[in-house]
């Protein structure tokens, strides 16, 4: 930028010819250099979405049935803290066993409106039990505005190999450490056998 | 010879149907077949140019942009305007409460039947002219400053500031550039004797060696030509001129208050208007439907005046996407300061063009004698807008480039 910047102005339409020869130079160029259009044409071309990109929570189980691996013990804990207050939880009667075997409830009723929700990320941060996380898919539209967006449990449901597929790094530290709860439950459980047997 | 005849049964093709069809109707009905047969083409060609411009208007100027522009709707993106069609039928019609509801509606009504009322006096080909009349050029000014009205009934019956203000720059600047735009055309009603556009033609449609007769080719007429679309891009609020509708000012200007398809018919008046006028400029200027080659007379005339017509247009648009908006007082400026002495200029160059002895060595002089007359001027006149301003260094108080 540091040009001739005293030079004498002319007006006899040097700039208009400048201007018009810039112009035709892009046009012609977006014909021959393909590098030189910057627009993804989204539907068909989609950019690679960064890891930490949130949008809408899910809720993960473990193993293939949603059913019996839903980590969620129902503790409400994300009910209270959503601003929003767009999570709608029921606690169960009855408990499942958790992945280290111990009774828990679980939720009967788990529901998101996804039109309340301002994907702030407050759930996954309060989870204790690792249960929920955001997801990074953002097509969410639908044609019904009532059950369309009221997500419940089955639809919030997905599995571990979702999560760490779409977090490569997050996700095996919190299987490590979940794998070292259930090692340490386990030996636990011998220890104690041992003493039952040994008694 | 052969191909000659068929050369010029080509060319008159449509003269020739329309004939056919007048005379195989009953008599009563000739005079309203007559009519329909030539009123009906315009009302379906020139819209329909309307919407194949405003697909490569808007691929174009993304294009300049290094944009795509669009591309979704059909092959290509050229089903866009249909797409825009059915939009603007389906949006919601406003009127404002405040407004005059019956100018609010007559406006978009008179500015599109004044710019289709322009068509009548274009020859489109050989033979091919709505209305042969002998005053044809004052008939399309007349006609082209009633859109005057109907911008000024749209900006003043919206009741809102910024469509009064719109309609104020609007008036302000077709009233300042239909001067030189009448101006401009004076010197070929001079030279060619006749208010008549299908004369004025006629009268350069005569070849010398390989090259046409047109005006365009003279120094006045030269100068006349560029006068004539700058004055012509001013008039029909195209862009650089485009302030009685500028959008980080005013909004949409006179039209900001229309919805729906009355904001289409707008939009269609103003690309109808700029066919309009670019059709006058080439019947003025270009030779109208003549070849530029003696050697090209086989393709039909109406080809030749389609094709002028959509290079004035792909002009129109890289003009728009190369320079930026006008200031108000630039614009008056440029209008009273620069165009008018230059048309006035270019008529007296017409005149002694006119009048120079045309044997020997004259008609070099004559060429050098017009050209300097006017290229002079220009420099001057120039230089008398510039006014000792210089381009310097822009200093920021607060901000630093980096």
């Amino acid at each position: 930028m540091t040009g001739n910047w005293q030079r004498e102005t002319h007006m006899l339409g040097e700039g208009i010819a400048k201007g018009l020869i810039e112009t035709a130079r892009n046009f012609v160029g977006s014909f021959v250099e393909k590098d030189r259009l910057v627009t993804e044409q989204y539907p068909e071309e989609r950019h690679p979405l960064p890891e930490a990109s949130r949008v809408f929570p899910f809720l993960l189980y473990d193993g293939d049935d949603a059913e019996k691996g839903l980590r969620c013990v129902s503790c409400h804990i994300c009910e209270k803290e959503c601003p929003p207050r767009c999570i709608t939880i029921e606690k169960s009667t009855d408990k499942k066993p958790d992945y280290v075997g111990k009774p828990q409830f679980y939720p009967a009723v788990f529901n998101i409106d996804v039109s309340v929700c301002m994907s702030c990320q407050i759930c996954v941060e309060v989870c204790p039990f690792d249960a929920i996380r955001m997801d990074t898919a953002f097509e969410l539209s639908t044609s019904d505005r009532f059950d369309g967006l009221l997500w419940t449990k089955e639809k919030l449901a997905k599995p571990n190999s979702h999560y760490r597929q779409i977090h490569p790094t997050e996700a095996p530290e919190v299987d490590a450490r979940r794998a070292d709860d259930v090692a340490k439950a386990e030996a636990k459980a011998a220890a104690a056998a041992q003493k039952e047997a040994g008694a | 010879m052969m191909t000659l005849v068929s050369a010029h049964s080509v060319d008159q093709v449509f003269v020739n149907l329309d004939r056919w069809l007048v005379a195989h109707t009953p008599a009563p009905l000739q005079p309203l077949v007559a009519i329909l047969l030539i009123v009906v083409p315009i009302l379906a060609i020139f819209p329909g140019l309307f919407a194949l411009t405003t697909v490569l208007e808007r691929k174009g100027l993304g294009r300049i942009q290094n944009r795509y522009g669009p591309n979704r709707v059909g092959p290509l993106g050229l089903l866009q305007p249909v797409a825009d069609g059915i939009k603007a039928l389906t949006k919601e019609d406003i009127v404002p409460r405040s407004a005059d509801a019956l100018l609010h509606f007559l406006a978009p009504v008179i500015i599109v039947c004044t710019a289709f009322l322009a068509y009548a006096v274009l020859p489109i080909g050989r033979n091919m002219i709505a209305v042969h009349l002998d005053a044809g050029i004052l008939f399309f000014f007349a006609i082209g400053s009633a859109t005057e009205l109907a911008v000024f009934m749209a900006g003043w019956s919206s009741r809102n500031k910024y469509s009064l203000l719109g309609a104020m720059r609007a008036i302000a600047q077709m009233i300042s550039y239909e001067i030189p735009l009448i101006l401009s055309s004076v010197a070929v009603i001079m030279i060619a004797g006749t208010l008549s556009p299908e004369q004025i033609v006629t009268a350069q449609a005569g070849f010398t060696g390989i090259f046409p007769h047109w005006y365009v080719f003279t120094p006045w007429g030269f100068a006349g030509f560029f006068l004539f679309m700058t004055a012509a891009a001013a008039e029909t609020n195209r862009s650089p001129f485009d302030l009685p509708e500028g959008e980080s000012e005013i909004i949409a200007g006179y039209f900001i208050e229309y919805s729906g398809f009355k904001f289409a018919l707008f939009f269609l008046a103003e690309y109808l208007e700029i066919f309009a006028v670019s059709g006058l400029g080439i019947t003025l200027f270009l030779g109208g439907w003549s070849a530029p080659f003696s050697f090209l007379t086989w393709i039909p005339s109406w080809c030749w005046f389609f094709a002028k017509l959509l290079v004035l247009i792909a002009t129109f648009i890289w003009i728009r996407g190369a320079l930026p908006r006008l200031r108000m007082d630039q614009l008056m400026n440029f209008a009273w300061k620069f165009m008018l002495p230059m048309t006035l200029l270019e008529i007296l160059s017409a005149g002694i063009w006119r009048f120079f002895p045309q044997s020997g060595f004259w008609p070099v002089v004559r060429w050098l004698a017009c050209a300097l007359l006017l290229a002079v001027p220009y420099v001057l006149l120039a230089r008398g807008l510039e006014h000792g301003r210089r381009i310097e260094k822009r200093v920021y108080r607060y901000a630093e480039e980096s």
